[in-house]
């Protein structure tokens, strides 16, 4: 399928359902158009909302927040996962030892500990740092983890015949290896780094898309939330787009992102 | 003449401790002189791998002595470059930075490896292919790559682990002229494992026959006096070349034969 043509279907698909939606929420096809744009709100209030958002420049606080918040969860997290997946690696022992705790911690529904993280944190950004960085780690972790174990042996091996020291084998084999690993979960990463933030949010704050989804809802203000999940999944396709790019730049030794 | 490598009576185990051992090489003595070239060939299975690798240091002789120029090998070998049989460039890296680490990892600055490395990748015939990952070069390419990286450290030793086996039969030829090209220069001596008899004498000074493993040892010693320089492709032509593989398939094939009967053996198990 050729570029233009791909993007003139994903376009289109696009179109049909916000048509679909205006359809539904103007017309008596399935009913009463008042009740329905209650639950379901119409394509034009959504996007008059979006726009005095924009306007007002509310938006871009919210935005920021948001931003600042899912970036020092990523960043913190997947260093300190890094750390730790190095360190547990390279000791098969200790590894062992954690390993019941490291999945039990993983297994528990993060959102559990948001009541927890506001009582520790207070209601600023950094209880919602706290449940992304309990997102990113894990993930990072695991990755990382995994990439140290599989590093190729005849790899190893060769770099060992050259004469690379410990460190110089650190340096030179095993962080490359694991950080490709770590890149390939680059995208999950990430998302769930926006989603601990957001939810955060959601759940008691005074700023960010999350607050400003959660404040709508309370208001019954339909319009609001639809046009927050709009601005949250066009943010996020940003920042998914930026980190291919960053993806095609630090990974053009490996075979498959070579087009 | 003061021995390159000497394998002296060793013996090599694998398996736990109290757990069913399997001795894969058993008393094998092989002795490599300085500028020597020596290919060892054996049936798939022979363990001459695993001999390849006690030289190495990459495997501890359950028995015996390994020693590297009169001295006893402790630990990885120092004096020696490998070549592998499978992939093992960083795929991280450029072709260039694959060769200059080599030499960077032992303190040269980063821009005189770089000037070396791209002077070694001129002479493995790959001018030009600096700036490329491992993955975007061919299978020969790769192993000239690697070639460079082993030989840039100049080593004492070249040990060698059937490092043509992946290439197509065209590449293997044209890989073992540019390997005598390169060894003809300086001379090191070479241990060089293949199960190929052809390439074996097409190459070497010396080819050594490994029995059938498990309990593999050396059951076979000929002098190559092939004339040098040769031409991997041109001297398989000539009679003496083709008296001097009878001689020796005569003693291998009965080998070969009986690791195809072991294998078919444990198949049926």
């Amino acid at each position: 399928m050729s570029r233009t043509v791909l993007t003139t279907l994903q376009v289109l698909v696009a179109v049909i359902a916000v048509a679909l939606w205006w359809v539904i929420t103007q017309t008596s096809i399935l009913g009463d158009p008042a009740r329905i744009q209650f639950f379901f709100s119409t394509p034009a209030d959504v996007f008059w909302q979006i726009v005095a958002w924009f306007r007002s420049g509310e938006i871009w606080r919210h935005l920021w927040i948001t931003l600042i918040e899912a970036a020092l969860a990523f960043v913190i997290g997947a260093v300190a996962a890094m750390i730790a997946g190095f360190w547990l690696a390279r000791r098969p022992k200790l590894a062992a030892v954690f390993d019941p705790y490291v999945k039990a911690a993983n297994a528990l529904p993060r959102v559990v500990l948001a009541p927890i993280f506001t009582l520790w944190f207070g209601l600023g950004i950094w209880s919602k740092v706290a449940l992304g960085f309990t997102l990113v780690f894990f993930i990072v972790f695991f990755n990382v983890y995994q990439g140290v174990k599989e590093v190729n042996r005849t790899v190893l091996q060769n770099a060992r015949m050259l004469g690379m020291t410990e460190r110089q084998l650190l340096r030179h084999v095993y962080l490359p290896s694991a950080l490709s690993w770590v890149f390939s979960s680059l995208h999950v990463s990430i998302g769930f780094a926006v989603v601990g933030a957001v939810v955060g949010e959601y759940l008691g704050s005074s700023a960010g898309l999350g607050y400003l989804i959660a404040q709508a809802e309370g208001m019954f203000d339909i319009a609001g939330v639809f046009a927050g999940m709009f601005v949250l999944s066009a943010f996020v396709l940003l920042i998914d787009w930026g980190v291919t790019m960053v993806e095609r730049k630090l990974l053009v030794w490996q075979p498959d992102n070579n087009h | 003449m003061q021995h390159a490598v000497r394998l002296d009576n060793v013996d090599i185990s694998f398996g736990a401790a109290g757990k069913t051992v399997f001795r894969a090489v058993a008393g094998a003595s092989l002795s490599v002189e300085k500028g020597e070239f020596v290919a060892i060939v054996g049936p798939t299975g022979s363990g001459k791998s695993t001999l390849l690798n006690a030289a190495a240091g990459l495997l501890k002789p359950s028995a015996g002595t390994v020693e590297i120029q009169g001295q006893p090998l402790e630990g990885l070998n120092k004096r020696a470059g490998y070549l592998f049989q499978a992939d093992a460039l960083m795929p991280w890296k450029t072709s260039r930075d694959n060769v200059a680490i080599a030499l960077e990892i032992s303190g040269t600055p980063r821009r005189e490896a770089l000037e070396r490395a791209e002077d070694w990748l001129e002479k493995v015939g790959l001018k030009g292919f600096g700036h490329r990952y491992p993955h975007m070069l061919s299978g020969g390419q790769r192993k000239r790559v690697a070639m460079a990286q082993v030989l840039i450290r100049d080593p004492e030793i070249l040990l060698m682990d059937e490092p043509f086996g992946p290439l197509d039969a065209q590449t293997r030829l044209i890989m073992g002229d540019l390997l005598l090209d390169l060894w003809q220069q300086d001379r090191k001596a070479v241990m060089f494992v293949t199960h190929d008899l052809e390439e074996a004498i097409a190459l070497a000074d010396r080819v050594v026959i490994m029995s059938t493993g498990p309990d593999a040892k050396l059951i076979g010693d000929f002098t190559i006096p092939l004339a040098r320089p040769r031409d991997v492709s041109e001297i398989k032509l000539s009679p003496e070349f083709q008296e001097l593989h009878r001689d020796i398939w005569h003693l291998l094939k009965e080998q070969v034969l009986k690791a195809y009967g072991n294998q078919n053996r444990e198949e049926r198990a």
